[in-house]
C-alpha cells in the first residue's frame, strides 16, 4: 500500500466525515436491502458470501470482534480500529485484491467515521457505548452508504494529480494532530477540542474550509434527498434535524471566514428562496382546478374514469388559452374600439328583420341582435387601424385565427410526446405475467363494488393469460369468427353508409327549407340537421355495441374498434356536414352576386335621384338599417357551428340527466315493488361511458377549431360548457353511475386519445384553412371585406406598415425560387430524422436482444456459480465443524451477549462469536502467520507515517504491539473463511 | 390559520414536508383522516410529540385502504412494529411512499416489501402464491396458480435462484408500463 492512499483513507476517516446523500437511490435501495439480507444470512448462520460488498463488511466487522476479545480500554480501543482498519487494508493490497479497496476504505472511514463521531457527540465508558450502539448503528449504516461514493470521489482525485495529494496531505496533517491528540488526551479534553473546532472556525485552513462548504453542501442534499429514501419517518426526522443542525452550525461558522457577509447573505438568501418555493409549490397545487374532486372520483371508480375527468381539465386548460385569445385581441378591442353598433350597415340588423331582432327564438338561434354583434365574424370592420391604439384590427383577427390552431397543433403534439416518453419504456409482453400480478391491482380503488368489478377483471386477465399460454394459437372455430367479423363490419360499414347518408339527406333538405325562408317551417324542420346528429350519435354507439358483441374480440381490442368505429361515425358526420356546407356556400356566394349587382343599380338609381332632384341638396342619409346586403356566408357558417355546438351540449346534458339520473331514480326507488331485481337485473344502474365521452369531447372540440374563426364566440361558449359539464358530470358520476365492469387502465389508452384529437385537429383546420385561402370574402361583412382573399391582409400590413425593404425582403423570400428549395430542404430534413429515428428504433431493438442473450448467459453463469458455491460450502462445513466445536468452547462466557446481537443482526459484535466458529485463534495461528508474513511490515509503515506527525507516540505504539498476534490471528480467520466461500 | 397551527409546531410542520412528498396543506388534512379514524384517541394537539398508535383494525377500515387485498401487508411494511398499528409518523410515511409524487425506485423497494409475505427479502414461491390469491380471491385453481407463479418466476428471475430479489423485482417493475399509475393511493 501506498502512503498516498493511506493518508486519504485517513482523510476520508476524519474530514470526509459528512460526504453524504451522493449516490442515486438505485444504489441505496439495493444496498440496503443487501445489508438486510445479510444480517438474514448471519442469523440463519450460513456462511455463503455473494457479494464482495458483504465482505469487506465482514472483514471490517471482524476486526472489531478479535478486537474486543482484546477487552482494551475505550479511547484505546478507537485508536486501535483506526489503526486496525488500516493493516487490514494494507493486508488485503497485499492480496492484490484491488476491487475492493474502495469498499473497504469506505466501510473502515464508516466505522471511524463513527468513532469520531462517538467523540464528538458523548463520553464514552464501554458499556454505555454498548447500550447505544444500536442507536450509533442506523447513523453508521447511512454514512456508510454515503460513504461508498464519497471515498470513491476522493480516491480519484488522489490519482488525477499531484496537487490534490498535497492539499490532501496538508489536512491530514491538520486533522491527524487534531484527532490524535483527542485519542490520547483525556475525554473531556476531547470535547473542549472538538468545540473549540467548532468555535473558531477561522483558525482553519482555507481548504478546511473549503471541505467543511462542502460537508455543508452535502448536508443540504441529504435534507432535500431525504424524502426519497426508503426509511421509517422517525429515522428521517432524526437525520433531517442532525444535518439541520449541523448545516445551521457551521454555516454560522463559515460566516466567520473571509467574505463572511456574502455567505452569510448568500445562506439567507437561500433560505429564503427555499421558503418562497416551498410556498409557491403549495400554492401551485392549491390552484389546480377540481384536484379534489377528480380525486374523489378516481377513489371511488378507478383510473379510467378519473382519466377522462383530467382530459376534460386538460381540455378546459387549452380552451381558457384560446379564449384568451380571441376574447382579449378580438372582440374586446373591437367592442370597445371599433365603431359602435348601428353606425355601419354590417353593424346593424337590417329593417326586415328588426321588429323580432329581440324575440328569444331569433335570439336562440343566433339570429337578431345576436348575429349582427361581436361574436359573429360579419360585425367586424375593415377598419385598418381602430382606436387611439390604432389596433390593427384585421390582421389581429387573422392572426388569432391562425395563432388558435397553431398553438392547438403544439400543446397537442408536445403532451403527446410527453405521453410517449412516460409510457415508452416498457416492452411488450417479456414480463406479462409478473406485470399482471404486481401492478394489476390499482390502488386508488376505493370502493367495494369496483374492488370487486377489479378482481373479476383480474381472475379473467389471467385465465386469459393461462390459455393463451396454454394452447397458443389453437382456433377450432376460426372459420365462423372470421365470418362474423366480416359480418360485423359490413354491418357497421352499412351503418356508417346510412348514417352519412341520412345527414347529407337532410342538410340539403334544410337548404331547400333555407331558400323558401325559414319563416314558414315547423320548430323541427328548422332544427332537422342538429337534431339528426345528434340522435345518430346518440344511437349508432349502442348499434356498434350491439354489432361487436358478434366478433367476439379480446375487450381492449373490442373497446379499440369500438373507439375507431364511433370515431368514424363522428368523423363522417362532421364531414358530410362541411360539404353540406360548402354547398351551402356556394349558393350564398351566388346569391351575393346578384345582391352585388343589385346593390350597384340602387346605388346608381339613388345617385340618380338625389342628382336629378336637387343637385345642391345634402346628400340623402340612409339609415343603416336600409342599405340593401349581402348574405355574408362566413357569419352563416359561423351560426351553424354555435347551433351546433349548443344543440349538441343540449343533447349530452339532457342523456345524462335522463339517461343516467332518472335511469338511476327510478331503479332505486321503483325496486321496492317491481316484479325483479332491478339493480341486479335489466336496468340496472348505467356506467360512465369513457370512450364515449371522451370522443364527444374530442369532436365537440374538432367543431371549436373548425368554427372558431367565423365565430369568435365560440371559445368561450365552449369553456362554459366544458365548466357545466365538469361539475354536471361529476355529480352525475358520483351520484348515479356504478363503475365499470371493465375496469381498463387508463395509461394505455391516453395517448390513444391524444393521437384522434390530433387527427380531428388536423382535419378540423384542413376546411377552415381551405375556406379561408380559396373563398373570397363577402364583400360588406367582416374585417377582409373589400379585400381579394382573407390572407391579403398580411401584405398590406407588410406593405404599408413595415419599411420598403421589409416588403422586398418578404417578397424576395416568398417567391418561389426560394420557398421550393427550402420545402424541399425541410423533406429532406424530415427524411433525415425519420430514417434516423428509424435506425435508432432498430438499434434499440439489437440491444434489447443483446440484453436478453445476456440476461440468459447469466442466468447460466449464475445458475453454475451457485450450484458451485453450494458444494464448497458443503465440503468447508465439513471441515470447519471440529474447529467450531473447539470455540464454542473457548466463547461460552460471550455467547449470550452474542445471542442478543444476533437478534438485531448487525451490530459489529456479533462477528465475535461469528468468526470464532470458523478456526480459533490459538490453533491456526501459526499457520497463519506464516501465510501471512508481511504484516509486521505494515504496522511499522503506518507508525512511520502517524510517528512523522505526532509526538508522544510511543505509547500507541505499544498497544499496538500487543495487538498484533490478535490482528493476525484475525486477519487468518477471514483467510480461511474466504477459502470456504470463495474456492 | 391559528388553530391549524396548534396542531404541529412550524417546525414539525416543515420537517413532515421535508420528509414526505407533501404539502403543508395535504399534511394537516392527512392528520384530520388520522384522527378521524379515533378521534377519542389521537390528542389535538401534536407540538408536544405523544406517543399514540392506532391499531390496523382502525388503519384497515380506511376506505383508501378497506378494499385493498394487500392492505395488511401495507400496514405492516410501514408500520414500525410490523404488525400494523400505525403512528402519525409511519401514516405519513405510508401515504407519502404511496403518492404520485414519489419516485419509482422508492415505490419499488416499498411494493417489494409488501409482497414479501414471510419478510425474508426475497419473493419466493409461497410469496407470489399468496399475492396471486389475494389478487384473484382465491378463484383459481391450484395448478393455475402454480402455473402462473412459475411463469413469473421463469420472466423475472434473472439469478435463476427460483425466487426473485429486490434487483430482479426493480428490473422488472421499472419496465412496467402501469405501475406508477397503478400503485399510488390518492387521499
Amino acid at each position: 500500500m501506498t502512503r498516498d492512499s493511506l493518508i486519504t483513507s485517513e482523510n476520508d476517516v476524519d474530514i470526509g466525515l459528512e460526504f453524504e446523500g451522493l449516490d442515486d437511490e438505485v444504489d441505496t435501495f439495493q444496498e440496503e436491502h443487501e445489508r438486510e439480507r445479510h444480517r438474514g444470512k448471519r442469523r440463519d448462520g450460513e456462511r455463503t458470501k455473494k457479494k464482495k460488498r458483504g465482505n469487506g463488511e465482514r472483514r471490517k466487522r471482524a476486526s472489531r470482534g478479535g478486537q474486543e476479545e482484546e477487552k482494551l480500554q475505550a479511547r484505546h480501543e478507537k485508536k486501535g480500529r483506526r489503526k486496525r482498519s488500516r493493516s487490514d487494508q494494507q493486508a488485503k493490497g497485499r492480496e492484490g485484491d484491488e476491487a475492493e479497496q474502495p469498499k473497504i476504505k469506505s466501510s473502515k472511514a464508516a466505522k471511524t467515521r463513527k468513532n469520531v463521531k462517538n467523540e464528538k457527540t458523548r463520553k464514552v465508558e464501554k458499556e454505555e457505548k454498548d447500550e447505544k450502539e444500536d442507536e450509533a448503528e442506523d447513523e453508521e449504516r447511512n454514512v456508510k452508504r454515503k460513504k461508498k461514493h464519497g471515498s470513491a470521489k476522493k480516491e480519484e482525485n488522489v490519482e488525477d494529480g499531484n496537487k490534490h495529494t498535497v492539499k490532501k496531505k496538508k489536512r491530514k496533517k491538520v486533522i491527524e494532530t487534531s484527532s490524535e491528540k483527542e485519542t490520547s488526551e483525556e475525554e473531556d479534553n476531547e470535547e473542549e477540542d472538538s468545540e473549540e473546532k467548532e468555535v473558531r472556525p477561522e483558525t482553519l485552513t482555507p481548504e478546511e474550509l473549503e471541505t467543511l462548504k462542502e460537508a455543508v453542501d452535502e448536508r443540504k442534499k441529504l435534507i432535500q434527498g431525504l424524502r426519497g429514501k426508503p426509511w421509517a419517518m422517525k429515522k428521517k426526522l432524526v437525520t433531517l434535524r442532525e444535518s439541520q443542525e449541523f448545516v445551521e452550525k457551521y454555516e454560522g461558522a463559515l460566516g466567520k471566514g473571509k467574505g463572511r457577509k456574502l455567505y452569510a447573505y448568500k445562506v439567507m438568501m437561500t433560505k429564503k428562496w427555499m421558503k418562497f418555493k416551498r410556498d409557491f409549490e403549495n400554492f401551485k397545487t392549491a390552484c389546480i382546478p377540481w384536484e379534489m374532486k377528480i380525486k374523489e372520483i378516481e377513489s371511488h371508480f378507478g383510473s379510467s374514469v378519473a382519466s377522462y375527468f383530467i382530459f376534460l381539465r386538460w381540455m378546459y386548460g387549452i380552451n381558457m388559452i384560446l379564449f384568451c385569445l380571441t376574447f382579449g385581441l378580438v372582440m374586446v378591442p373591437e367592442a370597445l374600439m371599433g365603431r359602435p353598433y348601428g353606425t355601419i350597415p354590417r353593424k346593424t340588423v337590417p329593417r326586415a328583420e328588426a321588429p323580432s331582432a329581440m324575440d328569444f327564438a331569433v335570439l336562440w338561434d343566433f339570429g337578431g341582435y345576436a348575429q349582427y354583434s361581436v361574436l359573429f365574424y360579419g360585425y367586424y370592420n375593415n377598419q385598418r387601424a381602430i382606436g387611439w391604439l390604432k389596433f390593427r384590427m384585421p390582421l389581429s383577427y387573422f392572426l388569432v385565427g391562425v395563432g388558435t390552431v397553431a398553438y392547438s397543433y403544439m400543446v397537442v403534439i408536445r403532451t403527446m410526446a410527453r405521453n410517449a416518453n412516460e409510457s415508452g419504456v416498457g416492452d411488450d409482453n417479456s414480463f406479462n405475467f409478473s406485470w399482471k400480478m404486481f401492478t394489476s391491482w390499482d390502488y386508488l380503488i376505493g370502493n367495494p363494488e369496483t374492488a370487486d368489478n377489479k378482481f373479476a377483471s383480474i381472475t379473467t386477465s389471467f385465465k386469459e393469460a393461462i390459455l393463451e399460454e396454454q394452447e397458443s394459437r389453437k382456433d377450432d372455430n376460426i372459420h365462423l369468427t372470421r365470418f362474423l367479423r366480416v359480418l360485423a363490419n359490413f354491418l357497421v360499414l352499412c351503418c356508417l353508409a346510412g348514417s352519412g347518408y341520412l345527414i347529407y339527406f337532410v342538410v340539403r333538405r334544410s337548404q331547400k327549407f333555407a331558400l323558401d325562408g325559414l319563416e314558414n317551417h315547423t320548430w323541427w324542420e328548422r332544427n332537422e340537421v342538429n337534431m339528426v346528429m345528434s340522435l345518430l350519435g346518440m344511437f349508432c354507439p349502442m348499434l356498434f355495441d350491439v354489432i361487436s358483441a358478434l366478433e367476439n374480440y379480446h375487450p381492449r381490442v373490442a373497446l379499440q374498434w369500438q373507439l375507431g368505429r364511433i370515431f368514424a361515425l363522428f368523423l363522417g358526420n362532421l364531414y358530410t356536414f362541411i360539404i353540406a356546407l360548402m354547398d351551402e356556400i356556394n349558393l350564398k356566394r351566388e346569391e351575393e352576386k346578384i345582391v352585388k349587382f343589385n346593390i350597384t343599380t340602387w346605388e346608381a338609381s339613388l345617385y340618380n335621384i338625389t342628382a336629378s332632384e336637387n343637385s345642391t341638396a345634402p346628400p340623402v342619409t340612409i339609415q343603416p338599417a336600409d342599405v340593401p346586403r349581402g348574405p355574408c356566408w362566413e357569419t352563416m357558417v359561423g351560426q351553424e357551428f354555435v347551433r351546433l355546438i349548443i344543440s349538441d351540449t343540449m343533447t349530452t346534458y339532457i342523456t345524462l340527466l335522463i339517461g343516467d339520473f332518472l335511469r338511476a331514480v327510478l331503479v332505486r326507488f321503483l325496486n321496492y315493488c317491481w316484479c325483479w331485481d332491478l339493480e341486479a337485473g335489466f336496468p340496472s344502474y348505467s356506467e360512465f361511458d369513457v370512450s364515449g365521452n371522451v370522443l364527444g369531447l374530442i369532436f365537440n372540440q374538432g367543431m371549436i377549431w373548425m368554427g372558431a374563426f367565423y365565430a369568435p364566440c365560440l371559445p368561450a361558449l365552449n369553456l362554459l360548457r366544458l365548466h357545466v359539464s365538469m361539475y354536471l358530470q361529476c355529480w352525475a358520476v358520483m351520484c348515479c353511475n356504478v363503475p365499470q365492469e371493465r375496469v381498463f387502465k387508463a395509461s394505455g389508452s391516453n395517448n390513444f386519445y391524444m393521437a384522434m384529437l390530433l387527427v380531428i385537429l388536423f382535419l378540423s383546420t384542413l376546411p377552415a384553412i381551405y375556406t379561408i385561402v380559396t373563398i373570397p370574402p363577402s364583400f360588406d361583412c367582416g374585417p377582409f371585406s373589400g379585400k381579394k382573399r382573407m390572407f391579403d391582409v398580411i401584405q398590406e400590413t407588410l406593405e404599408s406598415d413595415f419599411p420598403a425593404w421589409f416588403s422586398k425582403v418578404f417578397s424576395y423570400a416568398s417567391n418561389p425560387g426560394l420557398v421550393l428549395p427550402f420545402i424541399l430542404l425541410m423533406a429532406l430534413a424530415i427524411y433525415y430524422l425519420q430514417s434516423t429515428s428509424k435506425s435508432y428504433k432498430e438499434a434499440n431493438v439489437e440491444l434489447k436482444k443483446k440484453l436478453q442473450t445476456q440476461n440468459e448467459e447469466n442466468k447460466k453463469k449464475n445458475k453454475l456459480a451457485a450450484l458451485k458455491a453450494q458444494m464448497d460450502l458443503e465440503e468447508a462445513r465439513k471441515a470447519a465443524s471440529p474447529s467450531a466445536e473447539h470455540q464454542k468452547n473457548n466463547n461460552a462466557s460471550t455467547d449470550q451477549e452474542a445471542d442478543e446481537e444476533e437478534d438485531r443482526g448487525r451490530s459489529p459484535r456479533m462477528y465475535n462469536s461469528k468468526n470464532g466458529r470458523s478456526p480459533p485463534p490459538p490453533r491456526h495461528d501459526g499457520h497463519l502467520t506464516a501465510t501471512r508474513a508481511p504484516a509486521p511490515r505494515n504496522y511499522q509503515h503506518g507508525s512511520q507515517v502517524s510517528a512523522g506527525y505526532l509526538p508522544g507516540f510511543t505509547l500507541e505504539n505499544e498497544a499496538r504491539m500487543h495487538r498484533v498476534p490478535s490482528l493476525q490471528r484475525h486477519g487468518g480467520s477471514e483467510k480461511t473463511k474466504q477459502h470456504v466461500t470463495q474456492d | 390559520m391559528g388553530n391549524k397551527q396548534t396542531i404541529f409546531t412550524a417546525q414539525q410542520l416543515d420537517a413532515y414536508q421535508d420528509c414526505t412528498y407533501f404539502t403543508r396543506k395535504e399534511i394537516l388534512r392527512l392528520f384530520d383522516r388520522y384522527r378521524d379514524l379515533a378521534p377519542q384517541l389521537v390528542p389535538l394537539d401534536y407540538t408536544c410529540q405523544p406517543d399514540v398508535k392506532l391499531p390496523y383494525e382502525l388503519i384497515g377500515s380506511m376506505p383508501e385502504l378497506k378494499d385493498n387485498p394487500f392492505r395488511q401487508r401495507i400496514a405492516e411494511v410501514f408500520s414500525e412494529d410490523g404488525e400494523g398499528n400505525m403512528t402519525l409518523e409511519d401514516f405519513l410515511d405510508m401515504f407519502s411512499v404511496l403518492s404520485e409524487m414519489a419516485p419509482r425506485d422508492l415505490k419499488a423497494y416499498y411494493a417489494f416489501k409488501i409482497y414479501d409475505f414471510n419478510n425474508d427479502d426475497f419473493l419466493c414461491k409461497s410469496d407470489l402464491e399468496k399475492t396471486l390469491n389475494k389478487l384473484t380471491r382465491n378463484e383459481l385453481t391450484e395448478d393455475e396458480v402454480r402455473m402462473v407463479c412459475e411463469k413469473v418466476i421463469d420472466e423475472a428471475d434473472l439469478d435463476n435462484d427460483g425466487r426473485l430479489s429486490l434487483e430482479d423485482f426493480q428490473h422488472m417493475i421499472v419496465r412496467a408500463p402501469d405501475f406508477l399509475s397503478t400503485f399510488h393511493i390518492r387521499i
